[in-house]
């Protein structure tokens, strides 16, 4: 195995495809998706705006005088203003949330549908799926393209699939038991919590039979990947996606583990500095943007996910020839501006993980009281973290300092203080004060 | 032999101090010492009481950060030379000392040390060999009566 962590298998040698063939690839197939939304209102009205026409596009490189397309726009043209085929073509909607209410639903085609399948099955197998296993997919079916798309990618490989779908965590520990299932899909904060309830029931985690495990559909970190294996006994390979592109499949891990390699032969993708929608630096975190070549009743075209990543060009031991990104660390609509470094309230909360076991409570307060900006971290103190000793409590706070440095790049003073002192938050914490933009706003 | 001391966090900053002392008076609780040590950020208050207990479930109810540690107590002799005796003997067992605080205690206002040893059990077995008085709960709470 080497570098690997299980047998590299490869599903589909298009996942190998060499550089400029898959280059070529890109450019025709950008070519044929331009034609497809030539008649979608949206499209034509941004595209005439920006003073481009589907025409000028003959490079890869000439993708970039095309428009942004944002959440925004596909909120503007609810229910189905990007839809690019007659309805009879349409086989099936799914949808994703908004936070303020309506749904933005994507359509796909039976191809797309199809489409959709191989491109799961191509992560799934790199992330150790073979026919002869059984598959537990606790995925929410329905709008959510999580649990479907997962599901497709299994029958694709020719597995076994139990849809146990989501909730009642006891049902679904007998489920995982009783079928001997090898594969766990999940999101995974649900995997931690299975892995705690299948303690709580006295079960040992070697009594299942799980293997892999495959996460996606919400950020999560190396340590919350090293605590899953060594509660569960299984590899968990990270793969990730999102229903305006396809769903997942956009990306996945390979055995080498060292980032998910984006299937460039049906997505082209970009990575921007969010500020000033420029490319950002090779090797730079990024806002990454989408355009899908293949998609058939919805094609999307420079899609801003929010979502920042890294992009990493370098080959992979695992031949894979798709360019990889790292894990997402935030959203840029989370993303701070300190310094002129760009840092994420999520990465905070990291350190103060790595520091003390469980996340606490913190608040981040940024101001500018001369020309510099500075930031104050206030961090409540527990039982368990008080020392009577000053000395250790000092040594608590600078730690703290160390893994918030080591983590974002910025110095960061570090306030102890009392426990139930700072506001507790319904849902979504506001984590932040920031007195730059009060000024501002004075 | 030991002493159960509180610790309370605090945030520096004003009226602090006067809170955690407020809950305790409230409860009846009978405060024998406290010492402070602090920065500019947040201090640490020591304190000593009768029922520790029943102190430390009194704070943490009103919201307080409490870590109950064990001390030794050991009486002074009222003369020149008395602590540095105590300190002698502590320093040629090779026991470290993390902090320590003074204060008076009993009708006759005997005058004791507090010490935070890395090691109190042998501290102990030191300091008594040597015929130093260590005291005990008992008769550091029965002299607050
Ligand atoms: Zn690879």
């Amino acid at each position: 195995m080497g570098e690997f962590v299980t047998e590299n298998r490869i599903w589909d040698p298009a996942e190998t495809m060499p550089h400029d063939e898959l280059r070529a690839l890109q450019l025709e197939r950008l070519v044929q998706t331009l034609a497809r939304v030539a008649e979608v209102p949206f499209y034509k009205e941004a595209f005439t705006k920006a003073g481009v026409s589907p025409d000028d596009i003959k490079t890869l490189d000439d993708l970039r005088r095309l428009p942004f397309t944002t959440k925004a726009d596909l909120r503007d043209h609810y229910p189905l203003g990007f839809l690019a085929v007659g309805r009879d073509r349409v086989a099936r909607f799914h949808g994703s949330s908004g936070t303020t209410g309506k749904p933005t639903f994507v359509a796909y085609t039976k191809e797309d549908l199809s489409t959709w399948a191989d491109l799961c099955a191509r992560f799934l197998v790199s992330g150790g799926l073979r026919p002869e296993h059984t598959v537990h997919i606790a995925f929410g079916y329905g709008l959510f393209t999580g649990g479907f798309g997962l599901h497709y990618g299994v029958e694709r490989v020719g597995a076994a699939v139990v849809p146990a779908a989501a909730g009642n965590t006891r049902r679904q520990i007998m489920l995982l038991k009783d079928l001997a299932a090898d594969v766990l899909v999940c999101t995974p904060s649900y995997a931690l919590t299975i892995a705690e309830t299948v303690g709580a029931m006295g079960i040992d985690p070697k009594e299942l039979s799980l293997k892999f495990a495959h996460f996606g559909a919400e950020p999560w970190t190396e340590d919350m990947r090293a605590q899953i294996e060594a509660d569960m006994g299984l590899l968990a390979f990270n793969n990730y996606g999102l229903s305006e592109v396809i769903g997942p499949g956009v990306s996945g891990e390979c055995a080498a583990r060292n980032g998910m390699h984006i299937q460039e032969d049906h997505f082209i993708v970009e990575c921007v500095d969010p500020e000033t929608l420029e490319p950002a630096q090779p090797g730079c975190q990024g806002e990454l943007v989408f355009t899908s070549l293949t998609k058939q009743a919805m094609p999307i075209i420079r899609y801003r996910t929010r979502d920042i990543a890294q992009l990493d060009p370098s080959p992979c031991a695992c031949g894979r020839t798709g360019i990889r990104m790292d894990r997402v660390v935030g959203r840029t609509d989370d993303m701070l501006i300190i310094r002129g470094v760009n840092v994420f309230p999520s990465q905070i909360e990291e350190a103060l993980l790595r520091v003390e076991g469980t996340a606490p409570h913190y608040l981040i307060e940024i101001g500018r009281p001369e020309t510099l900006d500075e930031v104050k971290v206030h961090v409540e103190v527990r039982s368990k973290d008080l020392s009577d000793k000053m000395s250790h409590m000092q040594a608590l706070r600078d730690r703290i300092g160390q893994e918030i440095h080591s983590i974002t790049g910025i110095h960061a003073d570090v306030y102890l203080v009392e426990p139930q002192t700072l506001e507790r938050f319904v849902g979504k914490a506001k984590r932040v004060l920031d007195h730059r933009t009060e000024k501002n706003d004075a | 032999m030991k002493i159960k001391q509180l610790s309370v966090f605090l945030e520096n900053k004003p009226g602090r101090l006067s809170e955690p002392c407020h809950t305790l008076a409230k409860a009846g609780v009978n405060i024998l010492t406290l010492s402070l040590a602090d920065t500019q950020q947040f201090g640490i208050m020591r304190l000593i009481v009768k029922e520790p207990e029943k102190a430390r479930d009194v704070l943490t109810q009103s919201g307080c950060v409490v870590k109950v540690t064990e001390v030794v107590a050991v009486e002074v002799e009222d003369r020149p030379g008395g602590l540095a005796d105590i300190l002698e003997i502590i320093e040629a067992a090779d026991i470290s000392i993390e902090y320590m605080y003074a204060f008076t205690f009993g009708r006759k206002d005997k005058a004791a040390l507090v010490f935070r040893f890395d090691d109190p059990d042998k501290a102990i077995d030191v300091l008594q060999d040597k015929g130093v008085n260590v005291i005990g709960g008992v008769e550091l709470y029965d002299s607050a009566d």
